[in-house]
């Protein structure tokens, strides 16, 4: 039974067919777990909260930098220094002191992925590297739990959802990482500051329609969009049956770290 | 050879045969190996660049790796 204030509170939501006290309900009962309270997760952890998700998870080691707050909308100038997923928690408990937030200040990993990705509804992955990608599709696969994908570059960002042996994931598109040679130039480094907001937010939608149980998610198609350009692409990906985890002999039966997977910022820290 | 690139046309000389790795030469294609390639709706493995040939009227997908937001990648 939804109260007074929260009657008043989601009154926008409840307003649609599509949401009405049910949904809203539903979205209250919900539990989203993020990982990463970056680029990716700010926007996402934002509206979540404001949406009245009932439970949302929040996954990230690292603490507020002065080089994140270009993009990292949920952390504020006095909050450098400050643990992201406190930080995060302190904006969303101001924004919704209705919802639950649990943080888990620590990076993903083989040994811990499965005992905090469970209990959870969907997953959104807003991590920032291929090592913790790969380790996220892999551990939602196996665990069976939907989830959203998302990577950003420059100016361009792509999306997809997945939901564990009926569409397509992130391993039926990239088998393996990019071999270690393959890092990119520095040149070509670095992200427009909207981007991440445009796409965690798309990652943000996913989540409540899933909850909710309406409209398309966006399984199957790889969305593609480009700030530049101002363009969104979409790109049907089928199950692939040579999958190395979802296909129809998969080699990949228990989680593993990437560990090749280095991005050119592993590099630079070493 | 008319193949459809990305959702765009693409025009290529004609030769004998022209293999994935061939088009991404061809097409100057930004750091190869950050690229998955869709050829007809089917994702091809890495190992088969070599030897998949393209044929007129193909469509492709190049799509890439994308990261994260980390100032410095």
């Amino acid at each position: 039974m939804l109260t007074e204030e929260q009657i008043e509170r989601y009154q926008r939501h409840i307003a649609l067919k599509e949401v009405g006290g049910k949904g809203q309900q539903r979205l209250l009962d919900g539990r989203v777990l993020i990982i990463g309270a970056g680029g990716l997760g700010a926007p996402a952890a934002l509206y979540l909260a404001a949406a009245g998700v009932g439970t949302i998870g929040l996954v990230d080691a690292d603490v507020v930098d002065l080089t994140n707050l270009q993009r990292q909308v949920i952390h504020f100038t006095p909050d450098i220094g400050k643990a992201k997923v406190v930080s995060a928690r302190e904006k969303m408990a101001a924004i919704n002191p209705g919802i639950k937030v649990n943080d888990y200040q620590e990076w993903v990993h083989e040994g811990n992925i499965m005992g905090i990705i469970r209990g959870y509804d969907f997953v959104i992955d807003g991590t920032d590297n291929f090592a913790a990608k790969f380790l996220i599709n892999d551990a939602c696969v196996l665990a069976g739990i939907p989830y959203s994908h998302a990577g950003i570059l420059r100016f361009d960002g792509q999306t997809i959802t997945v939901k564990p042996g009926e569409s397509a994931c992130y391993r039926c598109i990239f088998p393996s990482p990019p071999p270690k040679d393959a890092i990119p130039t520095c040149s070509q480094a670095g992200v427009i500051g909207v981007l991440p907001g445009v796409i965690g937010l798309i990652q943000a939608t996913e989540a409540i329609k899933f909850l909710l149980g309406k409209g398309e998610l966006l399984t199957g198609r790889l969305l593609i969009y480009n700030a530049l350009q101002m363009s969104f692409d979409v790109i049907q990906i089928k199950k692939n049956p040579k999958c190395p985890i979802c296909g129809e002999a998969p080699t990949i039966r228990e989680l593993k770290d990437e560990v090749d997977a280095v991005t050119h910022c592993d590099l630079e820290k070493k | 050879m008319n193949l459809t690139v990305n959702g765009k046309k693409a025009v290529i000389a004609d030769k004998e045969s022209l293999s994935i790795s061939g088009l991404l030469d061809e097409l100057n294609v930004e750091d190869p190996l950050y690229v998955t390639v869709e050829l007809n709706g089917d994702i091809l493995e890495r190992s088969d660049f070599d030897r998949v040939v393209v044929r007129d009227g193909d469509e492709i997908e190049f799509l890439y790796f994308m990261g994260g937001g980390r100032g410095s990648c």
